[in-house]
């Protein structure tokens, strides 16, 4: 039986979007199954993201909109899944729909209803903090932007009914049922919060001051429910002093074991923002350990206390008491230094409630026949298979089976689309629309220019005065509209953007938000929509060039606004429209590394029928893995996931293996690389559509430290993995110290693995010999997530002593009668022992490996300060580098565990195949052009190009002129900065273009703004 | 108040212009007195462009791209070095001091490296003090006839 070509995901928080939109893209109808009545999910409800502080409405809105927009995804919110039968490849699912009592076709969202609504419920959407009408949506930049009655609160007065113009309201709506046949299903249903309440101790619902994470969350933002004002719910005072208490229901026994991962971070983001909404405000982090381990944390929670003075104190709090009279908060702690019981006063509390499973996640299971874990996330078929279920053609991803952040949300999702792909491989297009085109309208001599001037929530209108830039928009030659907007990148605002293109009439559009080179696509993409040329449109980034870099100068920031938006207006009016140029695109694909992460891309795309080259240095495929003892904190030997892998890549006759050769040289572009591969001294150059970078990680060597190669008993944790796999290691008692080179001045990110990796170790070492001792010296244990059960199993079955160390005190170790003394002075009993050891193990970072800085070179991708490479955003673009056609994969964007590794590769092949599938490439049309007439075949143009893409031809008059080879200019503008007689210029950032911005620039100064 | 320098940063998109934006997502705070024009590539800077934001009273002029070796046209970077080597003799022929005008590598992961540059530029500017053709009277109505050739030119 032929297989479905469509896809059921069911959660539409960023991953579900993430994963409908690389299908959508890829060719596959989706419905996305949402039980609220907006898409979004968590990260809505989310002011700041860590540890960026990047504004996470402004990263969601575009994912919305696509997601909204896309003609390959049906969007069923209020709904839940109630049924499924058929199998893998032809599901069919039943779906129950429950009324809005409003007619999705009718309603337009202009909000009128609840305008006269007399009916305010707390709003679940701001945790209960603000109100909202028993005609509703649940925050402004709802998607899809229709209302919704809760029939619970209505008193029926009708009055909804009387103003409704579109004559929307059904009061008599009922509860119904849609089927849909579905090749495969994927579960993106998210987490939940733990009720802080459960915790009677800390008092929240009994003591106003004190506050769940998601409620100052709300708090923060700027159309959250206070406006973005951080005040005490008693007397809307703003807080002096306030606390932040970790754990709350995580790492807890009584609740929830595990440790919820994302809340050391959230917590400290909220305490910066805090800080920053109320000046003066005093801080402090009571925590148990920071566990600060992703890419860029640890620099984050040094910047909170060497910028925003965050104070972090190691505590658990036992009891928390209200004063009476002024309603102010007692905190009352062991001081883990002295023992003694401590009281703090402050005037607010904020609680990091653990995440656990959403709600009805078992009855969810259940239908599907899925299974979940002991604490109820659904649970993957192996650890090597992170979002296979037991279930074929049912696949989970993001929070869902376990706490997540969202770039790992967002790329795990990337990874489950790509499992889908492969497994629908066969139905792919059976059932996508075609993309509507929409006809161009005439362009007018005269310029219309319309301008948006956003505030981004707060992120711009907390420093510059929008209202004022807004009014000066209008004051522009030849601007016939501009306006003010909270979110320009929202849906609904796109809407609106359109009607006014037509309004108006505009034939230039400028937004002044953020930068371009995140949200001009989604803005090219509406005015497309409305009719108008994409390069019509300009942008003037007035908040990673203004807000956020002048926060302490609004006036200065206000004037640079204006500067910026004088600047994009006179750009804007000189602005032609171009089209776009398609190529035939390449359909294979090269990936550099042989480890476990480029293998397993290698093997998914060629899985979905694309050639692959596969290039590893190495004379051997296998990468680090290889050589460990065990790869996963399970204990599963790599034999088990590594030898299948090899031979999967070696056998598929899609894929050609590369040993001991390298990447030299790259040419081309997306979709049509040539890149030139070096291999026992002779080069070779292949055609290729795209590139996944996965060359990974290696172990730091700690020379000059712990006695290190001067002592052969003290090793790193990978020689010891070696010894083991050997059986060569032997131990009496074993010590291990973390840190070894990480989190200090010289190297200050945590490097994510080493703590997993050591208890994974230190049990193994007590499996081996069970009366042997073994310490580890740690400053903080980052076993995040599930690895803190392993953590408390070290403790508990196999006594493995954790012994906490300071990092202005680390442990010293001597040579002493053959033997290995370590000194450590430990924090919690305030003394220092002394630990006769046998074989020392340092747990040192993970580094970039050699060559990479050579490759970086040729690939011509940026790399971050320690070394690894960068990724174009860090939220919302995890597996793309900034050039097109370029990914990265595994550990050579940051220290990553195996799981998380098989994850971003599967992820990096799914966007891979999204690019390749089509067959086609649409790239920018900013290529040069010659105008004959002003040409006058000097050949300067000619020697200064890089590509080879001008040549001197004869014109069909008979005389000599330059000619640009489109398929080969890259648009770089080089030629046109030589050219003597401007005769030459490329696309869109022609010589009168950059003029007009420069006078627009200076011209205006000259009038005091 | 002092009065602030202005200056003119010519950034091409895919190094100087994204490290600006990382120092704007790391919040690193600098004076507020660069404009950024993003063009593909520092190769695409053209000695009339800094003539022209001279002209039109700029006290300085920046020109950022990548990294010798990272640019993504290969070497429009070096190309730009040669045109702004050539143009900063021009300026000193006119009475510009060259130390307005400076060409910067700037990497998309050198936030703080961008911010550091501009803070630097701006005390030498300070030091320098306004541009001396600002003191020449018209200097921002500059000959209508240089505009009119640029813009027939340009297309
Ligand atoms: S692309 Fe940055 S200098 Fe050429």
């Amino acid at each position: 039986m032929e297989k479905t070509g469509a896809v059921l995901i069911v959660g539409a928080g960023v991953s579900g979007m993430q994963a409908g939109l690389d299908l959508a893209e890829s060719g596959f109808k989706v419905y996305i199954v949402e039980r609220t009545p907006t898409i979004g999910g968590r990260m809505a409800q989310l002011d700041k993201t860590f540890p960026t502080n990047d504004c996470s409405m402004c990263i969601l809105s575009p994912k919305m909109v696509e997601t909204a927009k896309h003609p390959n995804i049906e969007l069923l919110v209020n709904s839940e899944v109630q049924k499924i039968e058929g199998e893998a490849g032809n599901f069919e699912v039943t779906i129950k729909r429950y009324p809005r009592y409003i007619s999705e076709e009718k309603c337009n969202g202009c909000g009128l209803c609840a305008e006269v609504c007399p009916v305010k419920v707390p709003n679940e959407f701001d945790s209960g903090v603000g109100a909202r009408k028993a005609i509703y949506v649940p925050f402004p930049q709802t998607v899809p932007l229709i209302y919704t009655v809760d029939r619970e609160h209505c008193i029926d007065c009708g009055l909804c009914k009387i103003v409704c113009e579109a004559n929307a309201i059904e009061h008599e709506m009922q509860e119904s049922e849609t089927a849909v046949n579905v090749g495969a299903i994927i579960v993106s249903t998210g987490y939940d919060l733990f009720d802080a309440g459960a915790l009677e101790e800390y008092g929240h619902g009994r003591y106003e001051n004190v506050l769940s994470n998601l409620q100052f969350e709300r708090m923060l933002s700027a159309s959250g429910p206070t406006g973005g004002h951080v005040m005490r719910p008693s007397d809307g005072a703003e807080p002096k002093k306030a606390a932040f208490i970790q754990c709350v229901g995580s790492r807890d026994v009584r609740h929830h074991p595990y440790c919820s991962q994302v809340c050391c971070m959230a917590s400290t983001k909220e305490a910066i923002l805090a800080s920053e909404h109320a000046p003066g405000l005093k801080a402090t982090i009571y925590y148990m350990d920071i566990r600060a381990f992703g890419k860029g944390f640890q620099e984050y929670v040094n910047r909170s206390k060497s910028d925003y003075g965050i104070n972090y104190l190691r505590a658990r709090p036992s009891e928390i008491t209200e004063e009476k009279d002024t309603k102010n908060l007692i905190i009352c702690y062991d001081d883990t230094q002295t023992g003694e019981l401590k009281r703090d006063e402050v005037d607010m509390v904020i609680l990091a409630s653990a995440l656990k499973p959403s709600l009805g996640s078992e009855k969810l299971a259940k239908i599907l026949g899925i299974d979940t874990n002991t604490n109820g996330y659904f649970s993957a078929r192996a650890e090597e298979m992170p979002f296979d279920t037991i279930k074929p053609g049912i696949f989970i991803t993001g929070a869902c089976t376990g706490p997540k952040d969202i770039p790992d949300s967002v790329g795990q999702a990337s990874g489950a689309a790509a499992k889908v792909e492969s497994f629908l491989a066969k139905a792919k297009g059976t059932l996508a629309a075609e993309k509507k085109e929409v006809p161009e309208k005439e362009l007018q001599e005269e310029p219309r220019v319309g301008v948006f001037v956003c505030s981004c929530g707060l992120n711009i209108a907390s420093v510059v005065d929008v209202k004022s830039a807004t009014e000066y928009a209008k004051t522009l030659p030849g601007v016939v509209h501009a306006e003010n907007t909270i979110y320009a990148c929202s849906d609904d605002t796109q809407e609106h953007l359109k009607d006014l293109i037509k309004e108006h009439d505009l034939n230039r559009v400028v937004i002044a938000s953020c930068t371009p080179r995140t949200h001009e696509p989604l803005f090219r993409e509406t005015c497309r929509e409305a009719g108008l040329n994409p390069y019509l449109f300009e942008m003037a980034n007035i908040r990673e060039h203004c807000s956020w870099v002048h926060t302490k100068e609004p006036e200065a920031a206000t004037k640079k606004a204006k500067d910026l938006l004088r600047m994009a207006v006179a750009r804007a009016s000189h602005l032609k429209p171009q089209k776009t140029r398609i190529f035939d695109a390449d359909q294979s694909a090269t990936v550099i590394g042989g480890g476990i992460a480029g293998m397993t891309a290698a093997a998914e795309i060629a899985k979905q029928g694309f050639k692959v080259d596969l290039i590893e240095r190495e004379a051997e495929l296998g990468g680090t893995a290889r050589e460990m003892n065990s790869i996963f904190i399970s204990g599963k030997v790599p034999e088990s996931v590594v030898a299948p892998l090899i031979e999967e890549v070696e056998k598929n006759k899609n894929i050609n293996v590369h040993l001991g050769a390298k990447a030299i040289k790259l040419d081309g572009f997306t979709g049509n690389f040539e890149l030139t591969i070096q291999k026992n001294g002779t080069d070779s150059t292949n055609k290729t559509g795209a590139i996944v970078v996965a060359t990974g990680s290696t172990e730091l060597k700690p020379e000059g430290k712990y006695l290190y190669k001067q002592n052969e008993n003290v090793l790193t944790q990978s020689e010891l993995e070696t010894g083991l796999k050997q059986s060569k290691f032997d131990f009496e008692s074993a010590v291990m110290i973390q840190c070894v080179g990480a989190r200090d001045e010289e190297r200050p990110s945590c490097s994510r693995v080493c703590c997993t990796e050591a208890i994974k170790n230190a049990i193994n070492l007590k499996r081996l010999k069970p009366e042997g001792s073994v310490f580890v010296l740690y400053r903080d244990m980052m076993t995040f997530g599930g690895f803190e059960e392993y953590y408390k199993m070290a403790q508990e079955e196999y006594g493995v002593k954790f012994i906490r160390y300071l990092q202005e005190r680390p442990p010293e170790i001597k040579e002493e009668d053959g033997k290995l003394k370590v000194t450590v002075y430990d924090s919690v009993f305030g003394k220092n022992l002394e630990i006769i050891a046998d074989k020392v193990i340092l747990s040192t970072p993970q580094i970039s490996p050699e060559g990479t800085g050579e490759l970086q070179k040729v690939l011509k991708v940026p790399r971050t300060a320690d070394g690894f490479f960068m990724e174009a955003h860090a939220k919302l673009r995890p597996l793309d580098f900034t050039s097109d056609g370029i990914f990265l994969a595994g550990a050579c964007q940051g220290p990553k565990d195996l799981t998380s590794v098989i994850a971003q590769a599967l992820g990096a092949a799914s966007r891979v195949c999204s690019l390749l599938s089509s067959g086609f490439i649409e790239a920018e049309a900013i290529t040069a052009v010659v105008d004959e007439e002003l040409c006058i075949a000097c050949g300067r143009c000619t020697e200064v190009c890089p590509f080879a893409a001008i040549d001197i031809i004869t014109s069909d008059l008979g005389e000599e002129k330059a000619r640009v080879n489109e398929a080969l200019c890259k648009g770089c503008g080089t030629c046109a900065s030589v050219c003597p007689n401007a005769a030459i210029t490329p696309r869109h950032f022609e010589k009168s273009q950059v003029i007009a911005m420069i006078d627009g620039l200076l011209e205006g100064m000259k009038d005091g703004t | 108040m002092e009065r602030e320098p202005n200056i003119v940063v010519f950034a091409c998109n895919w190094c100087s212009y994204a490290g600006a934006d990382l120092a704007g997502v790391s919040r690193i705070q600098y004076p507020p007195t660069v404009r950024l024009i993003r063009v593909m590539c520092s190769g695409r800077f053209d000695p009339d462009f800094a003539l022209r934001a001279f002209a039109k009273g700029a006290d300085g002029v920046l020109v950022m791209g990548c990294h010798p070796g990272d640019c993504h046209y290969v070497e429009g970077n070096l190309k730009a070095e040669v045109k702004v080597n050539m143009t900063a003799k021009l300026l000193d022929a006119v009475g510009i001091d060259p130390e307005r005008f400076r060409l910067e590598w700037v990497s998309a992961g050198e936030g703080s490296r961008f911010a550091s540059i501009v803070k630097e530029f701006t005390l030498t500017l300070k030091k320098l003090g306004p541009s001396p053709l600002l003191a020449t009277p018209n200097v921002q109505k500059s000959s209508i006839a240089e505009r009119e050739q640029v813009e027939t030119g340009g297309s």
